[in-house]
């Protein structure tokens, strides 16, 4: 099973996740759409008190079902006994498994599809959080998916379900639809015109979350935000869907803006800390990982602004997610300390970016 | 701008978090912000913020509600209050007194509108339809698209008798939703 599990992790390793395709509508700012439902099954206490004879039981239930939905038959199935610290955090850095579902003690699963469009965590907070993600922005073709894989698992699994509440999660905070929608952009222009706190701040007006993204144990890596619906009560799922996507479109255009006038009026600064950015990378002999999510946040400004040829996004995604601890370490083949991990972090940007030409 | 945390260094990280319309600011140099890394999360933990919101903060003042029970799974009201997560399906009947001022209060709605599984009753199915149908009702007259209200109407009348019929109560069937259309 241990062995399984490896062959499934290094599928991974050597294929670039979903979300760092770098492809799809406004791609350049958008990477990612994310939709995830909630749902728990009827008969079954809440995961946090749900004895441990229960857990393995869900599980096979949740199993089965996947098993029978089109959708997902093709899908591997992790079972967390069987999966080490590291695999999880591995799972974790590829946006594939939440925090406390790669910490929380319990058993636990992950189904995922090879691609890793679907993904399923089972006994997170609520005993399936499920999730599609899409490249740039593509939000209603997300939830379309999604909806027809909700479907396929409600007719064999029996969700809980309140006549006024509707579906009932753990938190009442996801109560309703138990829908999350949510983008990741990449707001390099609003950060360094300094704009962004107005747009955060007319964002939650509108009931959206607005988050800092990225990172080790952090959200504190300046130029990714995750945006989200707060409310998931009142509104059906295509409206959630709807008014998301139009609100991020505006903040897509913010940002174009932000971007136009600093290659208008700030073209000399903008350049040279691009250029910069890619020179360190190119040459540093350590690096940390936040280092790193700086500099390649800036060198993916420059590629977006069409100063940095030969480098494509995809390739440059890749290294967003390879710079990752756990993914460092997998490469690597072994455990590394902190040390280590700078030092193979630099040599594998440097080995990444070797063909890419300082002006 | 200086950091929040040496109070010395300039601040270039700058973190933010809004929860209902709230916006929490905090500003970090970058030595502070490393150090602080894993402090974030509890710093942004969405339950603890959910926690502290009013509606827990004055009901757990009192004992005998903080000291309530789910019959179901024996969670306590202070204990959802303390982790933020419900124990079972059955919580949200157990404390549905204290819990729907919570949820109004959070997700500003108790009705959900949406999706319902396929496996739903009848009745419920309806309910819904006759939600969904309420809704669109609202928002064509707030645009004032009227014939497109009138239709909506008298769909909902149409759902609403059949919704009836089986209560066989043919006095209490006039009542609603006949009020004659001005125009």
């Amino acid at each position: 099973m241990v062995q399984e599990n490896n062959q499934i992790i290094n599928h991974f390793l050597t294929s670039n996740c979903e979300w760092l395709r770098g492809t799809g509508p406004e791609s350049d700012i958008v990477l990612s759409s994310r939709i995830r439902l909630a749902r728990n099954i009827a008969g079954y206490s809440f995961s946090d008190r749900l004895p441990a004879a229960e857990q393995h039981q869900l599980i096979q239930e949740v199993e089965k079902a996947t098993k029978n939905t089109p959708l997902l038959k093709d899908a591997e199935i992790l079972e967390y006994r069987n999966l080490k610290e590291i695999d999880r955090q591995f799972f974790l850095e590829r946006h594939l498994i939440s925090r406390e579902h790669a910490t929380e003690k319990g058993e636990k699963a992950l189904i995922v599809s090879k691609n890793e469009v679907i993904s399923i965590m089972v006994l997170e907070e609520d005993h399936l959080r499920c999730q599609v993600f899409q490249s740039g922005l593509n939000l209603i073709e997300a939830w379309r998916l999604m909806n027809q894989i909700d479907s396929e698992l409600d007719s064999k699994l029996p969700f809980s379900f309140h006549p006024n509440l509707g579906f009932l999660t753990a938190c009442p905070t996801n109560v309703g639809t138990g829908l999350r929608a949510s983008c990741m952009l990449h707001l390099a222009g609003l950060m360094m015109t300094k704009q962004v706190n107005k747009v955060l701040q007319a964002l939650s007006k509108l009931n959206l979350a607005a988050r800092g993204f990225f990172g080790e144990g952090t959200q504190a890596s300046g130029n990714f935000f995750q945006f989200s619906n707060q409310l998931t009560l009142g509104q059906n799922e295509s409206e959630i869907v709807d008014g998301l996507e139009r609100v991020m479109r505006q903040v897509v255009e913010h940002e174009k803006e932000a971007r136009s006038y600093l290659l208008e009026k700030r073209r000399g600064k903008v350049e040279d800390q691009i250029w910069r950015a890619l020179g360190s990378l190119k040459s540093a002999r350590l690096m940390t990982s936040s280092e790193a999510l700086g500099l390649l946040s800036l060198v993916r400004l420059g590629v977006d602004l069409g100063f940095i040829p030969n480098l494509s996004k995809a390739n440059l995604n890749a290294l967003f997610l390879f710079t990752q601890p756990a993914h460092l370490q997998k490469l690597s083949g072994g455990e590394l300390s902190s040390a280590e991990r700078d030092q193979k972090r630099a040599e594998l940007i440097r080995t990444r970016l070797k063909q890419v030409e300082l002006a | 701008m200086v950091c929040n945390v040496c109070g010395q260094n300039e601040a270039t990280i700058h973190l933010t978090e809004i929860v209902n319309n709230q916006m929490l600011e905090v500003h970090l140099c970058e030595n502070c912000a490393e150090q602080k890394g894993a402090d974030f999360k509890s710093h942004f933990d969405f339950n603890k913020l959910l926690a502290s919101l009013g509606d827990f903060g004055s009901e757990l003042k009192l004992d005998r509600v903080a000291k309530m029970t789910c019959p179901e799974c024996g969670i306590s009201y202070e204990e959802f209050g303390r982790t933020g997560r419900l124990g079972c399906s059955q919580c949200y009947q157990s404390f549905e007194k204290l819990l729907n001022p919570l949820i109004k209060r959070v997700q500003r709605d108790l009705k959900h509108v949406g999706k319902i599984p396929q496996k739903a009753t009848p009745d419920v199915k309806r309910a819904f339809e006759l939600r969904e149908l309420q809704e669109q009702l609202r928002k064509s007259i707030q645009s004032e698209t009227f014939e497109e209200a009138a239709r909506i109407r008298d769909l909902i009348q149409q759902l609403e008798n059949k919704t009836q019929q089986p209560e066989s109560k043919p006095e209490s069937k006039t009542k609603k939703g006949t009020k004659k259309n001005s125009s």
